[in-house]
């Protein structure tokens, strides 16, 4: 249909069929999306930290979970509208005599780079830390005032 | 040279509970070390977003059940674009085989981690038996 769209081809009867699947298809996925809680293609980008951002009209905020951590040992770092989460997750090694029944939390070097869709100020982000969650808030850059252009 | 190896993330994995919930919202199993030493058997969760009073430690019948609760953060009149992870409360049940000291059973959460520390019952205590060989 895309492409119909892009050659500017005649859609004569064709519109119609393409309309219903298009439908269909949108209809599969909320009823999907209704059975997880979340639609099924809806997938995270496979770096850790996973995160959540939330944006406002004038701030964009940023959620990861990283438990575990001392404040000081997660970087951050960011330039005009991208952010880097870096840092290491340690595991401590419990004396010698132990003996593991269950191992599943992970230790282990973290670097992840989040493209943001617009400027931020940089100087102005505010980082928070509490009960292993990260917390940023990052202001936008205010929109300059829009130049008005005379016609002469 | 140490070799640290690099975080992969996890998905959480969402569990059922034995109780019927009463508040909707997912629920999932934290992710859980369990060592044991002679004297006690110390469990660390990765709760986060859980604290000293959202946290349930609960032992009974040999039984120990582990629940949070996690306030989801809200932002008015913001949007999401873009969602990860999900956020729900925490649920774990383990089994224990050994006999617990119920009074010195000590807790700690920092950081979004819980440090459970279960003292053994003395007579649980592994007790080297020495063979006396007659001649």
């Amino acid at each position: 249909m895309m492409l119909r769209q892009m050659l500017e081809l005649p859609n004569y009867g064709w519109r119609s069929a393409f309309n219903d699947l298009e439908n269909m298809r949108q209809e599969m996925n909320r009823l999907f999306g209704q059975v997880s809680g979340r639609p099924y293609w809806q997938t995270h980008a496979g770096v850790f930290p996973l995160v959540n951002i939330v944006e406002d009209t004038t701030h964009y905020f940023i959620f990861c979970e990283i438990p575990g951590m001392v404040s000081e040992e997660i970087d951050i770092s960011a330039t005009g509208r991208s952010l880097t989460i870096s840092g290491e997750r340690k595991i401590i090694t419990e004396g010698e005599n132990v003996k593991y029944h269950r191992r599943e939390r992970e230790g282990g070097t973290f670097n992840r780079v989040i493209a943001l869709p617009n400027d931020i100020q940089v100087n102005e982000i505010v980082a928070e830390y509490i009960e292993g969650i990260l917390t940023l808030t990052l202001p936008k850059t205010k929109t300059k005032n829009p130049k008005q252009i005379f016609v002469k | 040279m140490v070799e640290t190896q690099e975080l992969k993330p996890q998905e959480k994995f969402e569990v059922a509970t034995s109780a019927e919930q009463t508040k909707s919202g997912l629920v999932f199993a934290p992710n859980v070390d369990i060592f044991e030493t002679e004297k006690e058997i110390v469990l660390l969760a990765d709760v986060p977003g859980v604290n000293a009073t959202s946290l349930g430690i609960d032992l009974k019948d040999n039984t120990l059940t582990l629940t949070g609760d996690v306030k989801q953060e809200s932002i008015t009149g913001g949007e999401e674009i873009l969602s990860e992870y999900q956020v729900g409360s925490y649920f774990r049940q383990f089994t224990l085989t050994e006999m617990i000291n119920q009074d010195k059973i000590e807790a700690e959460l920092k950081n979004g981690v819980l440090r459970l520390t279960l003292p053994k019952i003395e007579k649980a205590l592994p007790r080297r038996i020495i063979v006396n060989a007659k001649k």
